[in-house]
């Protein structure tokens, strides 16, 4: 790990430009994620957070700038280059994305089965640890559709950590739970984030989450195509002056629309 | 810790000296090393039938899960031959690891329940007997949407119907002039070698007249239907049920029946006898080109043609492709709306639609070759 002093960027977002059909949702994004933080992406809707999401785990290129994780462009990287990059995360999906057709266990296993060399026995402990670890080794065979909806985002994780990933994007990890699973998502984090030093990337809008979870955040907004504020919560929450974060922060309707 | 020196994982075991196994792990143990040593450490525990065994975890720079369920593999096997085993040496993070409650997995092998086959036979009977009640009842359903959209024409949303028409309809044209047009002319190629011999090459325009307007014209549209939108039906409603979009029409009061399956039908049984005339005259028109080869001037043709086949003819093909048009849009429907959950679950419906479909008209042509028979058409 990074020793002492400087803190390890782990991912560098540089003078990114994220466009649809040539309209450009983000222009000029720049920041960094360190290593073993949980970074927060606000915004309110539209504001382009999971756009910013898709384009830093690779899924959409960039009109113009570039991301780095762990100092290589995902985006320029293609073959045995770009697996070695997606190997260093996972990622949670909105909806859970679990494989409908198979059962729970399956789904964790599946990127051991395919990624590793392992024998089955092995590979079916470890993916049973990892839905231990997120609460989940007594479903372990049951199908996706026979779980709630909380139970599929915490398999999504247990899948994304399949391979002991040092990063992990989670987009909007609240969103649809109850308050009392969605806190229990937020102690998950926490104690993966203390325990194994997994750095977290997480979109959400859920303030609670955010105060409990988040190390630092990053706030975009719809007009502006970018980042309005940078810091901890808890700082932006006490001293921003800017009125957008100040809505957000103490839940008031926009005055503009 | 990307650029670590080492990038492999070291297994050497010492002994067994005084009922004591000594293991010597050393280097990275993450996930694509780990299944380099799983099987000889395995092996290595469970050959020495010792009491004690001493993991040397010293030399391991880096663990992660994998690493770690090899640890806890390994423990595992020696308690369950009563054996004791001792891991010295383990980096105080990596320990945490394994002390973090993640060994706790219980059970890792699979319960299998295997059927017997008395037991399979019966669940398989039980679901045959419950699909066809739930068939009867959705005929019941659809008969009575029908039969309300026949008294309230105002209540059909028009729109989609004309949307499904075409879809299912207009768009299917290319594919059924296609299909006709090749199956009138290999029929009458086919046909003009065996038929040269008797000189009676002229009949080939009675068989190409008789069996495409009063057998394959039909068939082959329904089959068409059943492949492209009997299957487009089980998909669409099958993505609805998946994403609750069927439940939401449940709760507005619309009744799923209705508002999605009566204008699919009432779409494609308008459609249906329409693309078997089109199929029927560009069948024809594939007989034509072999005849004109064969040196008939299409007058002759025609006239053989007319000559050949009644009006009853081309009439019971049309009555047959109506009544293909409601199965094959009313099983797609009903499959679709059958659908449990997931992705997986929407390919089993759209597949289940297209082989129902084909069955039942493969049946209904069946009972209708019966009563044309005894009607004498």
């Amino acid at each position: 790990m990074a020793s002492g002093s400087e803190r390890e960027v782990i991912i560098r977002v540089a003078d990114l430009k994220a466009a649809y059909d040539g309209q450009v949702v983000l222009d000029h994004i720049n920041f960094e994620v360190y290593a073993g933080e949980v970074l927060a992406i606000l915004g309110g809707s539209g504001s382009g957070k999971s756009t910013l999401l898709k384009h830093m785990i690779g899924l959409y290129q960039p009109a113009a700038g570039k991301v780095l994780i762990d100092g290589e462009d995902i985006a320029a990287a293609s073959g045995a280059a770009r697996l070695k990059i997606l190997r260093k995360f996972g990622v949670m999906y909105q909806s859970g994305a679990l494989f409908g057709s198979m059962t729970l266990v399956e789904n964790v296993a599946l990127p051991l089965e395919e990624f590793t060399d392992l024998p089955p026995e092995a590979i079916r402990l470890i993916a049973l640890m990892k839905l231990e670890r997120v609460g989940l080794s007594g479903v372990a065979d049951r199908m996706p559709s026979e779980l709630s909806g909380g139970m599929q985002k915490r398999g999504a994780i247990a899948r994304a950590m399949a391979l002991d990933p040092r990063m992990l994007f989670l987009d909007e990890l609240s969103a649809g739970l109850d308050p009392v699973t969605s806190a229990e998502l937020d102690q998950l984090v926490l104690s993966l984030a203390r325990s194994l030093k997994i750095t977290f990337i997480v979109v959400t809008h859920e303030l609670p989450s955010i105060f409990t979870i988040a190390d630092r955040v990053i706030m975009l907004d719809k007009q502006e195509k970018g980042i309005v504020a940078v810091g901890s919560p808890q700082e932006l929450r006490d001293h921003s002056d800017d009125p957008r974060v100040h809505q957000f922060f103490f839940r008031q309707a926009s005055s503009e629309n | 810790m990307a650029s670590s020196p080492y990038t492999g994982v070291d297994l050497r075991s010492e002994g067994p000296s005084e009922g004591v196994l000594k293991l010597i792990i050393a280097g990275r143990l993450d996930s694509s090393t780990t299944g380099g040593i799983w099987r000889r450490a395995s092996t290595a525990v469970n050959g020495a039938h010792v009491a004690n065994v001493l993991i040397d975890a010293t030399g391991i720079e880096y663990c992660d899960g994998a690493g770690i369920a090899l640890l806890v593999h390994l423990r595992r096997l020696q308690n369950k031959a009563n054996g004791d085993l001792r891991i010295d040496g383990l980096r105080p993070e990596f320990a945490d690891l394994l002390d973090d409650g993640v060994a706790r997995v219980v059970d890792v092998t699979r319960e299998t329940a295997r059927q017997g086959i008395a037991e399979e036979i019966g669940q398989a009977t039980v679901e045959v007997w419950r699909d066809i009640q739930i068939l009867v009842s959705f005929v019941g359903e659809l008969g009575a949407g029908l039969a309300y959209a026949a008294l309230h024409p105002q209540s059909v949303r028009w729109r989609d119907a004309l949307h499904v028409a075409e879809a299912a309809g207009v768009n299917a044209l290319p594919i059924v002039a296609l299909v006709s047009f090749l199956m009138g002319l290999i029929m009458a190629f086919q046909a003009a070698v065996p038929l040269r011999q008797f000189g009676a090459q002229l009949f080939i325009a009675n068989l190409i007249g008789l069996s495409m307007l009063r057998e394959l014209g039909p068939l082959m549209t329904a089959i068409i239907l059943a492949g492209r939108s009997g299957s487009a039906f089980a998909a669409e409603l099958g993505t609805m049920k998946v994403r609750e979009e069927i439940d939401a029409l449940k709760t507005m009061g619309l009744d799923p029946v209705r508002f999605l399956i009566v204008t699919r039908v009432v779409a494609a049984v308008c459609m249906t006898p329409l693309l078997t005339i089109f199929a029927d005259l560009v069948g024809l028109i594939g007989g034509a080109v072999v005849m004109l080869s064969l040196g008939f001037p299409l007058i002759t043709y025609f006239h053989q043609i007319q000559y050949a086949v009644s009006y009853g003819s081309l009439v019971g093909g049309l009555v047959k492709s109506f009544a293909f048009g409601i199965l094959v849009a009313g099983i797609g429907c009903q499959r679709g709306l059958q659908t449990k959950s997931g992705a997986a679950s929407v390919g089993e419906s759209t597949t289940s639609a297209v082989v129902s479909g084909i069955i039942l008209i493969a049946l209904t042509d069946g009972v209708f070759s019966v009563v044309y028979y005894y009607l004498g058409v």
